[in-house]
């Protein structure tokens, strides 16, 4: 499958600002079922772009703009050909050992009832059948939430509401798994299945299992990524793989807008 | 306990008279009046007190800043027993560097199976942030403190490691300063090592581990947290003898990958930093992002080869108390021998069967957090009370995975000037360890911290340690004619020099 990306995001400041350190984690790699046929980043002001990969193996760039900015616009696009992989990964630049996916984070400490849960749910299962039991079970249990996710909601306080996002259900997967000794991480990319949500990154989970090896989850859709999807980043949680990490020099407030669009071929 | 303690002045037997190496030190002692003595320990306190070498007592209502008591008499290493105890310093410095190549590269100690691997991913002061960078001449650890507890001539155990900030040189500089000016004839008596070359040492080791390509004379700062660390007396102090700016994140801006330090001139490029800031706090975009101290990029500049960062991030896995208990297999594993300098008997409470003998034995227990320092959440267990026994207990049988246990040992003692004149404590010592490019230095000094209180073996100076200046003699076969001490000067040289 061909898909083709636009991903714009644009921050509007309420005061120019002096300058703007931005790390950027918006570029694909090459795996095994997954070619960058095209890629480019593309900033709407004088800044310099500098090509890295941090410590999970993720291709990041890093972004230094000087002002007076009154908005900075990055503009991501490019086209990836995926093709049919039953959601195990091959061929993806790994160079953590899937044990350092067993801690956990300020948001994806799963207590003592979200735990509770995915012990119920997966009681019996092989660690594989216990992956595919999670990503059902957490579908099943909350509705879609298609507004946008709060910052630094932790698993526990989003497993007490009704609906979730993407993000969230990710999230609790992550949580769920670690907290039955499965090595798990966040995943962000994009996904061209948007079912009317309003387009964003999107957000999906990997599992290890031995003999295996990692294996995507997307509790959203209920199902293993497939060739719909487009795998950008991974970490210990969404805010470790999040599109911008950026810090800014400079008074007042920032407004964002984030406009994705995929288109599958 | 404390009877059986070896004395490094009065050796073990305690009546029988003094080691004969250190007789001088001792028929000092009974020819100075202890009214003279306290008279110059007095003075040294308020040069202190003048100079600012405050610290802020942690988990005090109010902030409050103190002076760490400073103790009169020297404690002495002799220049054999220093070189049989650096020879193990510096196996143990080697081996902490070559640990952090390996775990944060191909991770060969795991693959062997030499250390738990959970151990190492599961645990947090091991950064995957940091994965896969190559610090600029593989060098990690660049500044070492290695704490050290003394049981005799030469029974030394390594109590800590500290790898990543470790604080207290300018301790050892100024106390030595007070000395040369107090008890001058000390320095007739012994040919003592000097430790003024510090600054110099520590300027040519952030030299020697420049990033390629910056020329001869590579631009280094000092980075620290500001003036409200306990500690930025001694930033400011190490800048200053340095002769280099002291920087706060503020200062500092990350450009095309490139550090750059702001002044008046404008933007100057800064190619080594050492940093008194922890890891969290060094750059918002990749540790946390509410830091306030960070600089944003740095690791990207770090991670570009472009700057050295003194201690390199990433560090605390190395120090880690849970690491410890293994340093004997890590020091064997990358030096091939066995380790010259043991490490204090550990017990792993997250171990049943350690857990068990700990539980039966608090009361003759050192209890440790593998993740607190400073000496808070620590239970002595010999001196503490049923109670914190008590709490104790409970905290381990609810967590044991987050403590360590010792043995009490009997640490050595030195002679003290106390209320009652001069009475022996208990001592511990931090030396010093340089590693550029070129390799592995021991300062000939250190900073020995001593239990003021009877029998008390607690040195941490937020529980009322205090700290004395730590002789290191030369060989007799040392060229030159010693020590000469600059007259009415403030600083001490060697003259002649090491053979």
């Amino acid at each position: 499958m061909r898909l083709s990306i636009d991903h714009r995001t644009t921050y509007r400041f309420t005061k120019p600002q002096g300058r703007i350190v931005q790390l950027l984690r918006v570029t694909p790699g090459n795996t095994h079922d997954q070619t960058v046929a095209e890629w480019h980043i593309s900033v709407d002001c004088d800044a310099r772009l500098r090509e890295h990969r941090d410590g999970f193996g993720n291709r990041t760039t890093m972004l230094y703009a000087e002002g007076p900015l009154d908005r900075l616009e990055i503009a991501v696009s490019g086209e990836v050909v995926t093709s049919h992989s039953d959601g195990v990964l091959h061929g993806t630049f790994e160079p953590l050992p899937p044990a350092v996916f067993l801690r956990s984070t300020p948001v994806t400490d799963a207590g003592e009832v979200l735990a509770g849960f995915a012990h119920r749910m997966t009681e019996g299962h092989s660690p594989l059948g216990a992956l595919h039991a999670l990503n059902r079970a957490l579908h099943e249990r909350f509705a879609l939430d298609k507004g946008r996710p709060e910052p630094g909601l932790t698993v526990d306080d989003a497993f007490a509401r009704d609906t979730a996002t993407p993000r969230d259900l990710a999230q609790m997967f992550v949580a769920c798994a670690r907290s039955l000794d499965i090595p798990a991480r966040y995943v962000t990319g994009y996904c061209d299945l948007q079912d009317g949500r309003r387009p964003t990154p999107h957000g999906w989970a990997d599992g290890w299992v031995e003999g295996i090896g990692w294996i995507g989850f997307d509790p959203t859709l209920a199902l293993s990524p497939e060739e719909h999807h487009v795998r950008i980043a991974v970490a210990l949680d969404a805010a470790g793989c999040a599109p911008v990490a950026g810090s800014r020099l400079g008074e007042g407030e920032e407004c964002l807008d984030v406009e994705v669009r995929v288109s599958g071929q | 306990m404390g009877t059986q303690a070896f004395d490094e002045i009065m050796g073990a037997g305690g009546q029988d008279g003094a080691r004969p190496e250190l007789a001088d030190l001792c028929r000092w002692l009974d020819e100075t009046p202890p009214d003279e003595l306290r008279r110059r320990q007095h003075s040294a306190e308020t040069t202190f007190r003048q100079l600012g070498i405050t610290f802020a007592v942690y988990g005090e209502s109010e902030a409050s800043e103190r002076i760490i008591p400073f103790d009169i008499v020297p404690r002495i290493f002799l220049a054999d027993e220093w070189e049989r105890l650096s020879a193990g310093l510096i196996q143990r410095v080697e081996a902490i560097n070559a640990f952090l190549v390996d775990i944060y590269g191909e991770r060969r100690i795991l693959k062997e199976g030499v250390l738990p691997a959970d151990l190492i991913l599961g645990n947090p002061q091991f950064r995957p942030e940091v994965a896969g960078i190559r610090p600029p001449h593989d060098v990690w650890a660049h500044i070492c403190g290695i704490d050290l507890v003394r049981t005799g001539p030469d029974e030394f155990f390594v109590l800590e490691d500290n790898a990543r900030t470790p604080s207290g040189v300018s301790y050892m500089l100024e106390n030595r300063e007070a000395m040369v000016r107090l008890c001058p004839e000390l320095f007739a008596k012994f040919r003592v090592a000097a430790v003024d070359s510090y600054p110099d040492m520590l300027l040519e080791t952030m030299k020697s581990v420049a990033p390629r390509g910056c020329g001869q004379n590579p631009n280094c700062v000092v980075l620290t947290p500001g003036h409200y660390n306990s500690a930025y007396y001694e930033h400011s102090f190490l800048a200053d003898s340095m002769g280099i700016e002291l920087v706060e994140a503020a200062d500092l801006v990350v450009d095309d990958d490139v550090v750059f330090m702001r002044t008046i001139a404008g933007r100057v490029k800064v190619d080594v930093i050492y940093r008194r800031v922890d890891d969290d706090f060094l750059d918002p975009l990749v540790f946390r992002p509410d830091s306030m101290l960070g600089v944003p990029g740095l690791i990207a500049a770090y991670a570009a080869g472009n700057v050295a960062i003194l201690n390199a991030p990433g560090n605390g896995i190395a120090d880690d108390k849970a690491i410890y208990s293994y340093m004997p297999e890590i020091v064997k594993f990358y030096s091939g021998g066995a380790p010259t300098l043991p490490n204090v008997e550990t017990y792993r409470c997250r171990e049943p069967d350690a857990l068990r003998y700990v539980l039966d034995h608090l009361d003759e227990l050192v209890v440790k957090l593998v993740d607190g320092s400073g000496g808070y959440g620590m239970l002595v267990g010999p001196t503490a009370s049923r109670a914190e026994i008590e709490r104790f207990r409970a905290a381990l049988i609810a967590e044991p995975h987050r403590y360590i246990a010792q043995p009490t040992l009997a640490l050595s003692t030195v002679p003290t000037l106390v209320e009652q004149g001069v009475a022996p404590r208990h001592v511990d010592f931090r030396p010093f360890l340089l590693t550029g490019s070129r390799g592995v230095q021991v300062v000939p000094g250190g900073l020995t911290r001593v239990a003021l209180r009877e029998g008390s073996l607690v040195v941490n100076s937020s529980q009322g340690g205090g700290t004395k200046d730590s002789f290191v003699l030369l060989p007799e076969h040392a060229r030159g004619g010693g020590m000469t001490q600059a007259m009415g000067g403030m600083t001490q040289t060697i003259g002649g020099g090491l053979a």
